[in-house]
């Protein structure tokens, strides 16, 4: 892909810094002819961190392969607000078919490129946290096992934002949502259910697993060049904030990605083969509440009728990712 | 050449022999022997440049599928009975995106309670799915459906079920003249689609459609769907031309080559499909002998449905007698529901027969005495055939 900078003045600080760097090193949204797989014009929610999220993993992806690349989307988010007819904002081979089918749709890809030689074509599969814990686990599941050429990357915004934000398997304990109301004697979502799909996905063994955030998009661009470096089954799970669904406000959404790792309740780290290779250590680490605290969805655990259990079962949820991943250790 | 073979392995050689780039199925009775026989070949290299996927479930075998024709591959899937229920969803996808894949249905019954014989209940849950169907009378039929429906799908963009009786065609060991490569590929040429995901020119598909466009959508399809006959019926046409024997007609009166053949109209039209058009062909000369003036409509799809190609089958017939292998449950059988819409105007009295439903055997005697009931007038407009009363009198 040929390079060319971009002005200052177009692009902002994030260019600025990578002029800083090596060019190797620079990221490709600092290049003028950046792909922008996903570009201008879609419908997302101000703020709406999957679609930042979704542009820059399409983009690395796009440059890694050289534009060899081609997507399997679920149905969610993502997909309706990106295409409704005629208009589209993918500028990559892209197909939607259902909810629960990206994985088995991107196997079907891969399939059809390694039988005609073309295994230079690579393949990615997105949806959303409701598409890939939930309904779409199943397909999921067998794409891995079979360990087909396939990067499957979820963006969790931790529930059914698409429909008007309901629970979903991603959705965290104590949660607000239109289906797990902040009524009765335990508000919210239930403690002691959910799913980590990033363990899951480690269990079948596949190549390649980490979980980034929008937070720190360098860091997602680098998983996303190591997850394309291997062949096989991958697996990626991104945080992305929804500021309608969590009751923020869409200038926070970074901000509050970057709390959710700083208090320890969401860790970043890859896996290679189901074994833990790398953590991001937490560098400044904050209470659960400046976490929770600016979102609308756990407005129920504060002020003078808060729940302070509830508070106290999450703090000893970060307690535990802390020590299960080492996020706090000496000399991080 | 003539060779005695399973029907399901049959089916396997043909499936092969129109170069799939892609097969991946989910394994139900009966359709097992297909799929294995298939498996086999990508093994042994008796199927090159070609994936078999062993995917978790029927919804992942027609999603693969999807993705798979979607990058431009020729794709086979094989299922039956729950397996085609449990890919509803992706079924109607399939067709909605204009994927010409093309699958088998081993015709199997839908539980509960669970049964695993035959009838044709499950591929007629999905009438209205935009799939055609088209339904093999015997393994021969079965093998060069296959081959048309290759070459049909991929003409018209739309995909295809062709349809086997579970077991009795399936597991049936017959005398069938296996195609050759050569005359395969002078047949069906090398799959153009019509859209796909291309580097080149990158393009979106499945998209959101509003209310400004969805009934355009669904327009387009039902026009395309009657298109099919026609084009279903030149597809038979030059397929009798490299193969000598013909196939894929959706309407035929049996004894005849054409459904247009005067003289064989009888007074009594029977209707069916599927392979239970063997066992009526078997009873029909001794009912004539003791003077039942019948004729016997064999009808190779359902989707499209031939419905001016069937109304001249039936003709003048004062009777029309339709076996019916799946029903609505509270409205009666699938089959002559769609007869009587095609016989529009018609005076003529039509009785449908349930029959064979789960496996129960069509017997010629049973047979033979449904038809003389119609000829002696006191057939009713359903009968389920065989129906025992000693089990539904202990409910009643």
């Amino acid at each position: 892909m040929a390079k060319m900078n971009v002005p200052f003045l177009q692009t902002g600080a994030l260019v600025v810094g990578n002029r800083l760097l090596e060019e190797s090193d620079r990221s490709v949204q600092a290049w003028q002819d950046r792909p922008s797989c996903l570009t201008r014009g879609h419908r997302a929610c101000q703020g709406c961190a999957e679609a930042l999220a979704a542009r820059w993993v399409l983009d690395t992806a796009m440059e890694v392969t050289d534009g060899q690349l081609m997507v399997a989307n679920a149905t969610g988010c993502l997909e309706v607000f990106s295409t409704l007819y005629p208009e589209s904002a993918w500028k990559v081979p892209w197909i939607h078919s259902l909810f629960a089918n990206s994985a088995s749709v991107a196997t079907g890809i891969a399939a059809v490129n390694r039988a005609r030689g073309r295994s230079d074509i690579r393949v990615i599969a997105q949806g959303g946290d409701g598409g890939t814990a939930d309904i779409g686990l199943a397909c999921l599941s067998g794409m891995f096992e079979r360990n087909d050429d396939v990067l499957y990357v979820c963006y969790d915004n931790q529930g059914y934002m698409n429909t008007g934000a309901q629970r979903s398997s991603a959705t965290p304990p104590a949660t607000r949502t239109a289906t797990t109301p902040a009524v009765g004697r335990d508000p919210g979502a239930p403690f002691g259910q959910g799913k980590s799909v990033p363990r899951i996905a480690m269990a079948h063994d596949i190549p390649y697993v980490a979980t980034a955030t929008v937070a720190d998009l360098r860091d997602l661009e680098a998983k996303v060049r190591t997850a394309m470096s291997h062949r096989g089954a991958r697996y990626l799970h991104v945080l992305v904030t929804c500021p309608l669904g969590w009751g923020t406000k869409s200038s926070e959404s970074i901000r509050m990605a970057r709390l959710a790792v700083r208090c320890g309740l969401f860790p970043v780290f890859e896996a290679e083969y189901g074994q833990v290779t790398a953590t991001t250590p937490i560098r400044d680490r904050v209470p659960v509440e400046d976490y929770l605290k600016p979102q609308r969805r756990f407005a129920h655990l504060f002020g003078p009728r808060g729940d302070e259990v509830a508070l106290e079962r999450i703090r000893r949820m970060a307690e535990r990712n802390i020590r299960t991943y080492d996020l706090c250790r000496e000399g991080a | 050449m003539h060779e005695l073979i399973e029907g399901s392995k049959a089916v396997a050689r043909a499936v092969a022999l129109c170069r799939p780039d892609v097969v991946c199925a989910y394994p139900i009775s009966p359709q097992t022997h297909i799929v294995e026989a298939l498996s086999g070949m990508v093994r042994t290299g008796g199927l090159v440049d070609c994936d078999y996927i062993n995917v978790e479930s029927e919804f992942a075998a027609m999603s693969v599928a999807i993705g798979a024709s979607a990058a431009g591959g020729r794709v086979y899937t094989a299922t039956a009975s729950q397996g085609l229920l449990y890919m509803a969803e992706a079924v109607y996808n399939a067709s909605g995106l204009g994927l010409p894949i093309v699958m088998t249905v081993a015709n199997r019954a839908i539980g509960a309670p669970i049964n695993i014989w035959n009838d044709q209940s499950d591929s007629l849950s999905q009438r209205d799915s935009g799939w055609l169907q088209l339904f093999a009378i015997d393994n021969q039929d079965a093998v060069d459906l296959h081959i048309i429906a290759y070459r049909l799908a991929e003409e018209i963009s739309i995909p295809i079920m062709v349809c086997m009786d579970g077991f009795v065609l399936t597991h049936a060991t017959d005398v069938v003249d296996m195609p050759t490569q050569e005359m395969v590929d002078a047949f069906l040429p090398p799959f153009t689609p019509r859209a796909a995901l291309d580097i080149e020119h990158p393009s979106s598909m499945g998209m959101m459609a509003g209310p400004d466009i969805f009934t355009e959508t669904k327009y387009l399809a039902h026009r395309a769907m009657l298109g099919a006959i026609d084009r279903l019926e030149a597809a038979s046409k030059e397929f009798a031309e490299v193969f000598g024997r013909r196939a894929g007609l959706p309407v035929r009166v049996l004894g005849t080559d054409d459904d247009a053949a005067p003289g064989r109209h009888g007074q009594i039209a029977v209707i069916a499909m599927g392979s239970v058009l063997g066992t009526l062909e078997a009873v029909l000369p001794s009912l004539r002998e003791e003077g039942v003036d019948v004729h016997l409509i064999a009808l190779g799809a359902f989707r499209p449905f031939p419905s001016e190609a069937l109304a001249r089958a039936i003709g003048q017939a004062s009777r029309v007698v339709v076996i019916d292998r799946a029903i609505q449950v509270g409205i009666g059988g699938v089959l002559s529901g769609a007869v009587r819409r095609a016989m529009k105007g018609s005076p003529a009295p039509l009785h449908s027969v349930a029959a064979g439903l789960g496996g129960r055997p069509i017997t010629q005697d049973s047979l033979a005495g449904i038809v003389r009931r119609a000829h002696a007038g006191n057939l009713g407009d359903l009968t389920f055939m065989d129906l025992r009363d000693d089990v539904i009198e202990k409910v009643s």
